[in-house]
């Protein structure tokens, strides 16, 4: 664009003064998380640490990828899961695994772009293929697409080495740490979910996310306006699709393996339901909503068990606790929480009103 | 700024008509909308088009952005052929329109919705970067703000705004980046007596060279911001004139005002 104000203008504030800004800006609740999420290797077992925290967070991150979507852009795709399984497949194809007689041997700064790019591509052509579609019709087209992808992978030996898919692949080594330790594995995941999260709070507010949010609201208006809804809509699908690409990457790093049921309808479905239940509203409920999941199948078995109950009923219980947050609280697990902040102010200002009439009374 | 067309382009233009329809017809099914619409404004020129319901105005506009595509004829736009263009591509080339009933953002701002008009006919539409403070279209969009009269509220929701000033906003959002020609479909309805003389004096002063037509029942309204009229009647073009004339017509009065008193457009 040309320049068009010959104005001097104020030197605009430096990058850092405005990440302060920021900073400065959140609340005591997200200075709480930051500092128990960095401290966390000192306070949580390792178990805790990878099965639980690195696990949701990966979980997060994927589901991340659908709250951009359907929160900002109502577009609600079950083929987020495809693309990070289909990412964490290239990695093995490419990298290396077990299956020596396909896995192409790549270092990881090869392998892990490459699977990046092409995961995304296939994200953006499954948008382009859905995005004309609206509600049940875009759940149905991803669906279709997402389970072609597992059959597809349960049936290829050649590619896809078929029904047992890949072991044996290792994160890799590099600066001198191994990230597949687990203190190492989990602040690599911590950085990775920190950054997806940060970049899509960003990009919500950018002139992008403003006008994806924009063709939610009003897709006929927006043509009005001059964008092109279709293109902005597959746009999204892309970038959506980067995020679930780099899970993905974790994920098989995570899992050290990758088979057809990485990618299957139950996983695929899984996610739908961790963004609901965290919450669609804020980029943080899908985290949240990973870890009540994660939470959940870890758990439950045990739960069932002692009162007397199947443990293989676990799915019961993840059901149930989805349907009890869907229908007393659209908004998620999110939503309840931003309810109880929004009481506790208002009584805070209520008790600091009284207070006051009390001071002034003789 | 942005989208600009070049110069030579816009002087090659300007010997052609702002607006020409060829023969325009449109069909729901078995109904004719519109038919057989034949209709020319020069760039510049300010005309109404008035009907009772049901005569096709809001349909022709349809057809001029391009939300319904006409069935049959030709819609040139400054002498190009843009009947088979997709609305964006038309918006882009400096059409607007306004909606009858508003049709905005209402999770967003007030300064957020008209910041997106103005995006959507820059060429950064698809910025993944926020905003800075000083960004010319940042500027571009408060200064809309501004002449609509909602400098006061431009960070409130605007679902939280008045009916009034929803109808404001809708005419800042036709106003963003460079229009040449805009559609307003009933900017008055709705509106109170004091919001209807503010609507009037956006219209009349606006730049010169931003044609507009403009479909309004209110007659105090309409005839007072254009110089020509477009009478229609089920579908079709019944009769054009200056405003004088039509108001005096006593076809016109007989199928439009329903007989009714004449002076009292003049309020």
């Amino acid at each position: 664009m040309a320049i068009t104000d010959t104005r001097p203008l104020d030197p605009p504030a430096p990058a850092r003064d405005r990440l302060g800004e920021v900073i400065a800006r959140q609340g005591a609740a997200f200075w709480v998380v930051v500092v128990l999420m960095l401290a966390m290797p000192l306070i949580a077992p390792t178990f805790w640490l990878v099965q639980i925290f690195a696990y949701a967070m990966i979980l997060g991150m994927i589901a991340l990828s659908l709250m951009f979507l359907a929160g900002y852009g109502g577009i609600v795709s079950l083929v987020q899961m495809t693309v990070a399984a289909f990412a964490a497949y290239l990695v093995a194809i490419f990298g290396d695994s077990a299956i020596a007689q396909i896995s192409l041997k790549w270092p990881w700064w090869a392998a892990v772009p490459v699977a990046v790019v092409i995961a995304t591509l296939f994200g953006t052509l499954s948008g382009a293929l859905s995005v004309r579609t609206e509600g049940i019709y875009t759940i149905m087209i991803t669906l279709a697409i997402a389970s072609a992808f597992y059959y597809l992978c349960l049936q290829n030996y050649t590619i896809f080495n078929g029904f047992s898919g890949f072991n044996g692949i290792l994160p890799p080594v590099f600066l001198g740490i191994d990230w597949g330790g687990n203190v190492a594995f989990y602040y690599l995941t911590l950085a990775c979910a920190a950054l997806a999260c940060a970049v899509v709070v960003y990009v919500s507010r950018a002139p992008f996310g403003l006008a994806l949010q924009g063709t939610r609201d009003n897709p006929r208006r927006m043509a009005a306006l001059g964008f092109n809804v279709v293109a902005h809509r597959i746009a999204a699908y892309a970038f959506a699709s980067v995020i679930a690409a780099f899970a993905g990457v974790l994920l098989v790093w995570y899992q050290r393996q990758v088979s057809p049921g990485t990618a299957g309808v139950g996983p695929v479905v899984d996610v739908l339901i961790i963004a609901v239940v965290g919450g669609m509203s804020r980029p943080i409920g899908p985290f949240i909503g990973a870890l009540v999941y994660v939470l959940l199948r870890t758990f439950a078995l045990d739960l069932l068990e002692a009162v007397g109950l199947d443990g293989k009923r676990f799915q019961l219980l993840v059901g149930l606790g989805f349907l009890v947050i869907v229908l007393f609280s659209p908004d998620g697990l999110v939503g309840i929480w931003a309810r109880i902040t929004e009481r506790y102010r208002r009584s805070r200002e209520a008790r600091a009103a009284q207070m006051r009439i009390g001071g002034d009374a003789p | 700024m942005n989208a600009l067309p070049s110069r030579e382009s816009l002087s090659a233009a300007s010997s052609a008509n702002a607006l020409e329809l060829r023969g325009v017809s449109r069909l729901f099914g078995a109904l004719a909308a519109l038919s057989d619409i034949t209709l020319s404004v020069r760039p510049g020129e300010r005309r109404a088009v008035l009907g009772s319901n049901g005569a096709g105005k809001t349909t022709l506009f349809n057809c001029i952005t391009g939300d319904f595509p006409p069935s049959s004829g030709i819609i040139r736009f400054f002498g190009e052929d843009v009947t088979a263009f997709p609305p964006h591509e038309r918006i882009r080339r400096g059409l607007r329109r306004t909606y009858q009933i508003s049709s905005l953002f209402t999770g967003l701002s007030v300064l957020d919705n008209v910041y997106l008009a103005c995006r959507g006919v820059s060429r950064s539409r698809f910025s993944l970067l926020r905003p800075r403070r000083d960004e010319a279209l940042m500027h571009a969009a408060e200064g809309l703000v501004e002449a609509v009269h909602l400098a006061p509220v431009r960070d409130r929701l605007v679902g939280e705004l008045a009916y009034g000033q929803q109808r404001q906003l809708e005419i800042a959002l036709a106003l963003s980046g460079a229009p040449r020609f805009i559609l307003f479909d009933e900017p008055a309805a709705g509106l109170s007596p004091t919001e209807r003389r503010d609507l009037v004096h956006i219209l009349t002063s606006l730049p010169g060279h931003i044609g507009y037509i403009i479909i309004e029942h209110d007659m105090d309204v309409a005839l007072r911001v254009v110089e020509s009229v477009t009478m229609m009647h089920n579908g079709r073009i019944f009769k054009e004139g200056r405003p004088e004339d039509i108001e005096t017509d006593p076809e016109v009065q007989e199928l439009y005002l329903g007989g009714g008193d004449p002076g009292g457009a003049h309020g």
